[in-house]
């Protein structure tokens, strides 16, 4: 007796079937971009009492319903108050901040440590003009914080990083590094430029 | 009829197309992995504004999201005022407290400490509302908080 091969399937649809699921997925597909500027809201107290912060310590910024600046009582533009927000909270104007590198103006912040900013914006502000003055903020810590990190970072073992990358080896399980050293020196600089940011209710 | 075929065809011989599902499989699989479906029904315009100083929300610990924005197209009838959006339906101010409580039950009790509340809201929306979900986020004693953005310079947020 002859021997039969059973018949081959035929797999000519076999693509056809793959493009149909492939397009489904195309089209359900959303690449997620989660990120987005981190915050902490202050809790509720009750007991509030007040502190007397000084004037000059203060670094007011205020967005209108127009959503114009108004830094320091003067109008300003978007891209002028980050180098604004570095000179009031480098400028080390009571002589205790050895690693600032400001003006040491009398009139201006005290030490990085006092220095307050301070940022109000009205209801009909919008998001936009919000979050981008935000960024900016952030962005004036993370200047000074990546110069310094660029100052003592190469003595404690890690050159070539900044701030801004300090933080995200720190997160990053894939890091091969000392990362008690890493957080230590992350630490220091938090506290040495630490983020003081207040938002007018 | 020629009983032998001249071996010279002239037409092109069939491209071998045996591949082709393996290629196609491999893209698939690609997007398969990569999908990530979309968990809400956005009722609501939700263009994220853009910021250069963004940290990546760490996906180990849970997330909740409120959406804020205009009423998308088909949902006039709910006003031209920025709303907000929870879970698949508007939402009133008041209900944001209950809503982050109800995210809390659904979580492990080590994992509520680290509940970050995602704002998604749209670059046009005023700040009145979200001044609103902030307060009533401390209320609720959520206080750690994400801006979502994208990524992008700021300038391109005023036009």
């Amino acid at each position: 007796m002859a021997k039969r091969a059973a018949p081959e399937v035929n797999a000519g649809s076999m693509a056809d079937i793959a493009f149909l699921l492939l397009i489904f997925f195309l089209v359900t597909t959303t690449i997620p971009k989660d990120s987005g500027i981190p915050r902490k809201l202050p809790p509720i107290d009750d007991t509030e009492q007040d502190v007397i912060i000084k004037e000059k310590n203060v670094f007011t910024v205020l967005i209108n319903n127009k959503d114009q600046l108004l830094v320091e009582d003067q109008v300003m533009e978007l891209k002028d108050v980050r180098p604004a927000a570095i000179a009031f909270l480098d400028n080390g104007g009571d002589g205790s901040c050895s690693y600032c590198k400001g003006k040491r103006d009398p009139k201006s912040s005290d030490n990085p440590d006092k220095a307050i900013i301070s940022l109000k914006n009205e209801r009909e502000t919008s998001y936009a003009a919000y979050i981008s003055v935000q960024n900016e903020l952030v962005a004036a810590y993370n200047t000074l914080r990546n110069i310094r990190a660029k100052e003592i970072g190469p003595k404690r073992g890690f050159a070539e990083m900044d701030f801004v990358e300090m933080e995200t080896n720190l997160k990053d399980p894939k890091f091969n590094g000392n990362k008690e050293k890493l957080k230590d020196l992350v630490d220091q600089i938090r506290t040495e430029y630490p983020e003081k940011l207040s938002e007018v209710q | 009829m020629s009983k032998f075929k001249s071996k010279k065809d002239n037409a092109l011989p069939a491209m071998n197309t045996a591949s082709l599902p393996d290629i196609v499989f491999m893209l698939l699989f690609f997007f398969m992995v990569v999908t990530v479906m979309r968990e809400d029904t956005l009722l609501i315009e939700n263009i994220l504004p853009v910021a250069n100083q963004v940290e990546k929300l760490d996906k180990k610990y849970p997330i909740s999201y409120i959406y804020m924005g205009q009423p998308a197209k088909g949902y006039e009838k709910f006003g031209e005022a920025a709303r907000i959006q929870l879970n698949d339906k508007f939402a009133e101010i008041s209900e944001v407290q209950s809503f982050i409580n109800a995210e809390r039950l659904a979580l492990r009790e080590e994992m509520i400490p680290y509940l970050t509340v995602s704002l998604k809201v749209d670059k046009d929306a005023n700040m009145g509302v979200v001044m609103d979900v902030k307060q009533e986020l401390r209320k609720a004693n959520a206080l750690k908080i994400n801006y979502t953005t994208g990524t992008g310079d700021v300038s391109q947020n005023m036009d």
